[in-house]
């Protein structure tokens, strides 16, 4: 194989991208027979009946939970859900697909005509229209072996054979491959607060094509498309495009035409490899399901499911923004999964209803820095799901923060303790003897020994350098084994230089 | 020695009543059905598969359950015959196809499945033409079933096993499938009932498909009341078909005695006129036709003779884009991958499965799925498949015009007596056979092909009768009254 190198242009191209995900439901049941969907811990070929194996004779099911989902999904995306809907065969012979067609949607799919909002630090809000959203059935998995003659040869897992697929269509709308990026990292984020799918690029649930094509900026028309496959991974999908962006920009420049094609990306080399033109593309002859009668969704249905959508990420990010004065990076951090958005508030509403400002503020900094730096860090990592300390556990420490009563720094090593053990933040305070040092009364010595030590520093903070001061509280710190609360021992330190200054 | 009660030329009314009295066994009128079959079925090759053992022990439990007065239906310890398209759990079910050769199912199709729970006792899966596709069981991929009346002639398809199974005394009744005629047309060539219900009215599962919004599961019989009876067994809704109908099966016997008196029956002018292209009925056929219909009116029915279907000269056209396309996408399955007949050895796996598919189908098979694949492709897909779907919405609104003035339809079944084995070679002449069935299918309508009477060389005559969707216990009432009519249906084939 030979590696393409491509060399930087600066180009004057605009980059059109549009993007094709495929996302299983997480439904208990497959699509349309009730062989469970969850194969992921199965032994190959259990999760199997005559229908999901193509037997003759057999007839597909509906599962309405899947129709539900998918409307449930399509609402979450601004979709028009049409009153009518039905199914369709797409034929074409591959061994994963055990009827010799796959039914899915054609004509007529269970929505249409949506949008999603992409937002980029430097770039702001963009509106990414959704062509379509349709439901259809995953195919089995091919699995390639080669013997130890060097013979090659497939075996067939039908378990994933008829799990529910979800097909998200974009518009040709996104003009960056990071732009296509946060549109995917913005799409799992929805389907995972609306639970319907796991949305797990590594494991295969969720799936992703890329067409892309370049243009000269004001140009109506699109440039040849090229179709890229085969990515399991956000960066994946993003590598490929800019990629391709670079490929075609330099082909572009050197007066050659791009051809419409199907093209694969090389994890390893890091290109993209072509895999079929266009004139050998797939006639599918899709018609109508004939085992299926047409799919009424009627208005009423779609309301209540409307009304039953959860609070969406975009929605919750701004509610934690403007509610507990978060800064942006961490409301987005926390709300970048229901889960941790789900403990974070739990901790909060621990605090009961009169909560301090600030508070809240102070339970995100600790989440989103010691809490997921321990979890980081265990081996193996931990989860929210797998963690002893409780929400009300970590309120409870930042509440001692703010009384005065433990200093930052020893915050650290309690909640160390408190990740460890599951003890609340007073127990483990108690245990260490960890407290600070508050009150004149108790700092007064200390500060004294402290200005006899370093009287230099003293001299030199009279002397106007203001500096000096942080060097003194720091060996209060030191001197009092850490336990001093820093803003007193400032405060109190200021007063008895200021006093003996006259 | 068979008890001489034990008759399978019973009806399965006289079959009940037997076993009830307790003048014979099921186990002895099973034992008396597969002797007729080994006496007979060297000349007539009804049967793919005999399942003697199998038969013999649902035929003790159905006597089981006869003694105890815990019989579930009419139809427990009779023997019948299952068309060999139909799914049954542990017997060999090959669809008249190479390609299924060894398939042994996992699972028994629902209308089996009922069957079984009513008691009957299944003898055997009988011949067909391969997928069901077919007018005259010679496409059989195994061998051509022979006409009871007539060893020479063909017994009709693609049901034909199952048609001449009854015709000649072997079973009581037995089941077979429609797409086209394939139940009507075999019934009129043995001189038998057959009767295809309403689309939707028996579930399709484990029927293996060949046209899906086309095909239904129907008996046959010798009596009009047997095949209300045996319907009324397998019909009503089925989970596992989201096709079939979610009301609940009527009773199809209630209204058999009521007579002809009063129904308004049309004869649209298309089905006796010849057509354009001059196709219509042979002399004799037309006769006994012409004769049925004189006797309908005479019993009190009346006729109306102007009524028109315009446009169901279309529908043979209208179904040989539609059941073909069905077809291209419903027997893509079979690649010898998984199940059933597999080409190996070849330089790789395409090649493999392009060996399979061309080893393993029979020509008349292939010609469908081509012809199917053809309509579907991209460029056609609005010249045929579409446009054959506007005009079977037409046909259907013309068939619903039809019963805003009329009870039932009276048609012929066929044009022709049975015909000569290996007479039809061209495939065009062959689908010919189907003119006047194919409008039921087209427009998902039951009808009943049963005897009026005999042609050429003494061959019977099936005359059709067609009611509006759902309605089939009219249909059967009109049916009956006018198997009363004549005595064509207990005439029986010199088989020996
Ligand atoms: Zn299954």
């Amino acid at each position: 194989m030979t590696t393409t190198t491509v060399a930087r242009t600066e180009t004057s191209w605009e980059t059109v991208i549009g993007l094709e995900v495929h996302t299983q439901l997480r439904t208990a049941s497959k699509m349309f027979c009730r062989c469970p969907a969850d194969y992921a811990a199965a032994a190959p070929n259990t999760y199997v009946c005559p229908l999901c194996l193509g037997m003759p004779g057999t007839l597909p099911v509906i599962n309405r939970t899947a129709v539900e989902w998918t409307i449930r999904t399509a609402l979450a995306l601004n979709m028009r859900i049409p009153e009518l809907s039905k199914f369709d065969r797409k034929n074409y012979p591959y061994p994963d697909l055990m009827k010799g067609y796959q039914i899915s949607q054609y004509d007529m799919p269970l929505s249409e005509g949506g949008w999603m909002d992409v937002e980029i630090d430097d770039l702001g809000r963009q509106r990414i229209g959704i062509t379509r959203v349709h439901l259809e059935e995953d195919t089995a998995r091919l699995l390639h072996r080669e013997n130890e003659a060097g013979e090659r040869f497939s075996l067939v897992d039908v378990n994933r054979s008829g799990v529910p697929l979800m097909e998200i269509v974009s518009e040709p709308d996104m003009r960056s491959p990071q732009q296509a990026r946060q549109y995917l990292v913005q799409l799992r984020q929805i389907l995972r607060y609306l639970g319907v799918s796991t949305a797990d690029m590594e494991k295969g649930s969720f799936r992703c094509d890329a067409n892309i094509s370049l243009r000269r900026p004001g140009d109506e028309a699109l440039g040849a498309k090229v179709e890229i496959k085969n990515m399991n991974s956000f960066r994946s999908v993003q590598r490929a495009l800019e990629f391709e962006q670079l490929r075609q920009a330099a082909a572009l420049e050197a007066g050659e035409t791009i051809a419409q094609e199907t093209r694969g990306w090389d994890e390893e080399a890091q290109v993209t490899v072509s895999q079929r033109s266009k004139e050998a593309a797939h006639d599918y002859r899709y018609f109508p399901e004939p085992d299926l009668p047409p799919l009424q969704t009627a208005a009423e249905t779609v309301e209540a499911i409307r009304a039953a959508l959860p609070e969406l990420p975009a929605a919750r990010r701004a509610r934690f923004e403007a509610d507990y004065g978060l800064q942006p990076f961490e409301a987005g951090l926390l709300t970048e999964e229901p889960a941790p958005a789900a403990w974070f508030e739990r901790a909060v509403a621990s605090l009961g209803d009169d909560v301090p400002a600030g508070l809240p503020r102070g339970i995100a900094t600790w989440f989103v820095g010691e809490l997921t730096r321990l979890m980081h860090d265990a081996k193996p990592p931990d989860t929210l799901e797998t963690i002893v300390v409780q929400p009300a556990q970590l309120a409870g420490l930042v509440q001692l923060i703010d009384a005065g009563t433990i200093s930052n720094t020893q915050a650290k090593d309690v909640f160390a303790e408190m990740y460890a053990s599951g003890e609340d933040a007073e127990a483990v305070v108690e245990r260490l003897g960890v407290s600070q040092i508050s009150g004149e009364d108790a700092l007064a010595p200390i500060i004294r020994q402290v200005l006899e030590e370093h009287a230099q520093a003293a001299e030199d903070y009279r002397g106007g350098k203001a500096e000096a001061l942080k060097f003194l509280v720091g060996q209060t710190m030191r001197l009092s084994r850490g336990q001093a609360n820093p803003a007193q021992a400032s405060e109190l330190l200021r007063a008895a230089l200021d006093d003996t200054a006259e | 020695m068979t008890a001489p009660a034990a008759d399978p030329w019973l009806t399965i009314v006289e079959a009940a009543q037997r076993l009830r009295g307790g003048e014979v066994t099921s186990v002895e009128l099973t034992r008396a059905s597969l002797e007729r079959i080994r006496a007979t079925d060297e000349r007539v090759r009804a049967f793919i598969t005999v399942t003697e053992e199998a038969a013999l022990e649902s035929a003790a439990a159905a006597d089981e359950l006869l003694r105890s007065g815990d019989a579930p239906s009419l139809l427990t310890g009779v023997p019948i015959g299952l068309k060999d398209v139909l799914m049954t759990a542990g017997v060999r079910t090959t669809a008249g196809s190479r390609m299924l050769d060894q398939l042994i199912p996992p699972y028994d199709a629902t209308s089996v499945a009922r069957l079984r729970a009513a008691g009957a006792v299944a003898v055997g899966k009988t011949n067909m033409d391969e997928f069901a596709m077919g007018s005259s069981t010679e496409h059989s991929a195994w061998f051509p079933t022979a006409n009871p009346w007539d060893l020479e002639r063909v017994p009709g398809g693609s049901s034909g096993g199952s048609a001449a199974t009854v015709a000649a005394g072997q079973c009581v009744a037995s089941l077979g499938s429609d797409t086209g005629g394939s139940i009507r047309q075999p019934a009129a060539f043995c001189g038998v009932v057959g009767l295809k219900p309403t689309y939707g009215r028996v579930s399709r599962y484990g029927l293996i498909a060949f046209a899906s919004s086309l095909d239904q599961i129907g008996p046959f019989t010798r009596t009009v009341e047997d095949a209300a009876l045996l319907l009324q067994e397998i019909a009503g809704p089925d989970p596992l078909d989201s096709t079939c109908s979610e009301a609940p099966a009527p009773d199809f016997s209630v209204q058999l005695g009521e007579g002809l008196e009063g129904l308004r029956i049309a004869a649209p002018r298309e089905f006796f006129e010849r057509n354009a292209e001059g196709q219509g009925m042979d002399e004799g056929v037309a006769a006994a036709v012409e004769g049925a219909l004189e006797l309908l009116a005479g019993a009190g029915a009346s006729l109306d003779r102007g009524a028109s279907l315009p446009s169901v000269g279309y529908s043979l056209p209208v179904y040989y884009v539609l059941a073909p396309s069905e077809c291209s996408a419903n027997l893509a399955r079979y690649d010898g991958v998984k199940y059933g007949y597999g080409s190996r050895g070849g330089a790789s796996m395409w090649a493999d499965m392009e060996a399979t598919r061309q080893e393993g189908f029979g020509r008349e098979v292939k010609r469908r799925i081509l012809l199917g694949a053809y309509a579907l492709s991209a460029g056609y897909y609005d010249a045929y498949y579409l446009q054959a779907q506007k005009v079977r919405t037409l046909i259907r609104r013309e068939f619903d015009a039809v019963f805003a003035g009329a009870d039932l339809i009276v048609a012929p079944t066929t044009p022709t007596v049975a015909f000569r084995q290996g007479e039809i070679t061209d495939p065009y002449q062959m689908y010919l056979n189907d003119i006047y069935t194919i409008p039921a299918n087209i427009a998902g309508l039951p009808a009943i092909s049963l005897p009026c009477g005999f042609a050429e060389a003494g061959m019977p005559v099936g005359l059709q009768l067609i009611a509006n969707r759902n309605s089939e216990a009219l249909l059967l009432r009109a049916a009956r009254a006018f198997e009363g009519l004549g005595e064509w249906g207990l005439r029986r084939p010199s088989l020996g």
